[in-house]
């Protein structure tokens, strides 16, 4: 660290000696042990934004097993809840039955759109702010500053020998970041089972194993990826930076280092500009670099590793209040400005960069500047992605309202398909299955709609033979009934009759049908 | 290695080995790759002192916590049997009726009765108990000895016409071919059929009744409709054991076939018996 005072009279910029351990330039074999990072702490608008979004998440992810929703005495009052016992998946007002779990793949299928929606207007903001992995990086990070210090101590503690000191420290993080595991794999179990019992059996150890291993596996790769890997995990584990590429376009925003203000870069500006150097804006402090917690060079241009987590922005914007120039020598901007900027700056690409020509008379830059408008987010990229994902929101909650509460299901006996009584009649054999949807007990009237002359019985229903019968049913239940029809033998017509099971629930009018068929042997 | 030895071109260490000029690399192992496969010896080597591992001649070394599979298939079916032991004790100890009015009882009884039938009745009366010419379709409403729960039982348990059973349900229809005249058979057979059908002359049928009452009715009923008691099968309804036509009526009064079916309480004691009684009942036809 180097503080210039005096002849050069620039304000005191703190020059950071930051090696970007994961440059584009100079890239690490693969063979090579990681090197490490050791993030400085950024303070700016972004800075508070994404505590505010870590405040957000987390809430959302520690809170929401604990919220309750009345749904009456016979379903769970956890207002989301996965019920994998029960087969049962509960979100607030919604009760999912498995077979509908086609609104979870929607909701996927969404939350994939919405992605990419989001990375082509604003590039990989779920990378740089909402992320899990991004969130524990940052909630890990906070540990660690509190314990060893800032960037500069934790350096000289890294490479200092195992000292009482050292000892103390690095124990006290890593009891930490396990506590910090545990309560993220603790928190995770409650989604599926009811969380204030389930709260209990864990501490006095009487909850199910898969409870304790959940938590185990959950605790050790929170711990593993959090606290040790990192930026590798965003690297070399996840597919999605790959992807996200193909999101992106000339109108996505991106962290960009403006480097048609910024080149050529310089530790002595007024040295140089003196000397009639060429001065871009770019004090080469490295605040940029030390803050990343990728450990790259934003000055190299756009990486794979950039997370887009804005912290530069915020480290740049800090230095440049400080030597009076613009914000946003680092900003968000897109391809097309940036390069429309480049443009000015090189005079078309005619000369290197000379960042005076993007500047006006009075030395401010001139107006002729390209800025990220709003209206570029609406363009055909966005409007289709925009499209689609709405659709497919409008398709799903339609089907959700209007979905069937009540259901029949009806399966016909194949052997034998059907059975000559003594009196000539023919009786074929189904197994109903009556869907109960709701959590509320009901009577479910079965009739047969079709087949002249047919009548039911069935088993274990003690009612007379007839052509309806009302079925009680358990609530959010499926009750399975072996029904019997028979149809006279004069009646018959034909070796396959269609005909259909009707289901109705007197009360709520809400009804449903199976087209089944009847079998009966040729006649001789 | 004394000296070593260095590509120039990539500046990394060479292994030393070299094919017609052409030098290999000593590129190591990624670290965490390394420490995964000594972690898998280690583990190997745990493996082969807890469990089964080195052959020997007729069998492999024990390992340490006596595993074997053999043991685990052994665990899981006693838990299976101590999952299902209290449904089958009650079984064993109650009634059929008792075991008719428990409505999850019969269910379980009927599903233990599903999985024996498959086993030891599909021979005969077929996997849907839909039945053969000569083997009774156990589905309809058609009952040789009668359809109540406790007659079915009886049946299943002592057995038709098994000699090995002083209990089995006995009977035997008179070979008729040395009793009546050729034609009377022929008129007999043809009233038969005219009980549900057309016969193929009215005439021969008018006259067959006269031989039906002095020779069947004492079993079958002057109406026909049988006898539970004798085994004697209902001749004026639709579902016929041994055939429709006239000719197979024919035959079965000429030489009559009589079907047999062994006694199964012996063989599969009490409780199996009750869950195929229950079953059986449950098919559609009981009474």
């Amino acid at each position: 660290m180097t503080l210039l005072t005096g002849s050069d009279r620039t304000p005191e910029i703190e020059r950071l000696d930051a090696e970007a351990v994961n440059s584009a330039k100079v890239r690490q074999p693969l063979y090579a042990p990681r090197k490490k990072i050791f993030p400085k702490r950024a303070s700016g608008s972004f800075r508070r934004f994404k505590w505010l979004i870590m405040l957000v998440t987390l809430g959302i992810y520690y809170v929401t097993p604990w919220l309750r929703w009345d749904r009456g005495p016979y379903a769970p009052d956890q207002a989301v809840l996965i019920d994998i016992a029960n087969r049962r998946f509960y979100f607030f007002f919604i009760e999912i039955w498995p077979q509908e779990f086609i609104y979870v793949a929607g909701l996927l299928v969404m939350a994939g759109v919405g992605l990419f929606l989001i990375t082509s207007t604003v590039g990989r903001a779920w990378c740089g702010y909402t992320c899990p992995q991004t969130v524990w990086v940052d909630l890990f990070l906070v540990v660690e500053r509190a314990i060893e210090g800032e960037r500069n101590t934790r350096i000289k503690l890294d490479a200092a020998p195992y000292s009482l000191d050292k000892i103390v420290k690095r124990v006290a993080k890593h009891a930490i970041w396990i506590v910090i595991a545990v309560a993220t794999g603790g928190a995770w179990i409650f989604y599926f089972a009811d969380a204030p019992t389930l709260l209990v059996d864990v501490v006095t150890g009487h909850a199910a194993p898969i409870a304790y291993i959940t938590v185990a596996v959950l605790t050790a790769t929170t711990y593993v990826f959090g606290g040790l890997m990192r930026e590798q995990v965003c690297t070399y584990m996840c597919p999605w930076p790959r992807i996200q590429a193909a999101m992106l376009d000339e109108h996505s925003l991106t962290v960009t280092y403006n480097d048609w203000r910024g080149e050529p870069r310089s530790r002595h500006a007024k040295k140089a500009a003196a000397a009639g150097n060429i001065v871009g804006d770019c004090v080469d402090c490295n605040a940029c670099v030390a803050v990343c917690p990728m450990g790259i060079d934003i000055r190299d241009g756009q990486q794979l590793e950039c997370i887009t987590c804005a912290l530069c922005i915020d480290a740049c914007d800090s230095v440049m209040d400080k030597v009076g120039k613009e914000r946003g020598l680092i900003s968000y901007a897109t391809l097309s400005d940036y390069n429309a900027n480049m443009g000015i700056a090189t005079a078309a690409g005619a000369k290197p960069i000379d960042p005076r020509l993007v500047r006006g008379e009075n030395g401010r830059l001139s107006d002729g500047i390209a800025h990220f408008h709003l209206r570029k987010i609406f363009r055909p990229r966005t409007f289709v992605y925009f499209g689609a994902w709405a659709l497919i929101g409008v398709v799903l909650l339609t089907a959700l309202l209007s979905r069937d509460r009540l259901q029949v299901n009806v399966l016909h006996d194949r052997n034998p398909q059907f059975v000559t009584l003594s009196d000539g009649s023919i009786r074929n054999g189904y197994t109903v299955k009556l869907l109960n949807m709701i959590a509320e007990p009901r009577t479910i009237v079965v009739s047969i709609d079709g087949l002249p002359g047919a009548v039911m019985s069935a088993t274990g229903i003690d009612q007379p033979e007839g052509r309806s019968m009302a079925i009680p049913v358990e609530p959010d239940r499926l009750r399975t009934i072996k029904v019997f029809v028979t149809q006279p033998l004069d009646q018959i017509d034909g070796t396959s009759q269609s005909f259909r099971f009707v289901v109705e629930d007197k009360s709520s009018f809400e009804t449903d049908t199976y087209t089944a068929n009847f079998y009966a042997p040729e006649k001789r | 290695m004394s000296k070593k030895d260095i590509d120039e071109v990539s500046g990394i260490e060479t292994t030393g080995h070299e094919w017609d000029g052409i030098k290999e690399l000593n590129n190591p192992l990624p670290r965490w790759w390394v420490w995964t496969f000594y972690a898998t010896i280690v583990w190997a080597i745990g493996y082969m002192i807890f469990y089964p591992a080195v052959p020997l001649i007729n069998s492999a070394t024990p390992g340490l916590l006596g595993y074997s599979s053999r043991g685990e298939v052994r665990a899981e079916l006693d838990a299976a049997e101590l999952a299902k032991g209290d449904y089958v004790a009650a079984i064993r100890e109650k009634d059929l009726a008792e075991i008719m009015a428990d409505d999850t009882l019969r269910q379980f009884t009927t599903a233990a009765g599903a999985a024996a039938f498959k086993v030891n009745c599909i021979q005969c009366h077929g996997s849907g108990a839909q039945g053969s010419p000569g083997y009774p379709n156990l589905n309809d409403d058609e009952w040789l000895w009668g359809g109540d729960i406790d007659a079915i039982h009886q049946t299943i348990a002592h057995g038709i016409r098994f000699a090995g059973d002083a209990d089995t349900r006995l009977s035997e229809m008179p070979a008729y071919g040395e009793i009546l005249q050729p034609e009377e058979i022929r008129q007999v057979a043809a009233y038969v059929v005219s009980l549900t059908g057309t016969p193929s002359n009215a005439a021969l049928a008018e006259a067959g009744a006269t031989v039906f009452a002095d020779n069947c009715a004492a079993c079958h009923g002057d109406d026909a409709a049988g006898n539970r008691d004798l085994g004697a099968p209902n001749l004026a309804d639709a579902i016929w054991l041994y055939g429709s036509s006239e000719a197979d009526i024919a035959q079965q009064i000429r030489a009559p076939k009589h079907g047999a079916m062994p006694a199964w309480s012996t063989r599969l004691g009490d409780a199996t018996v009750k869950e195929l009684a229950v079953y059986v009942h449950s098919l559609g036809g009981g009474e």
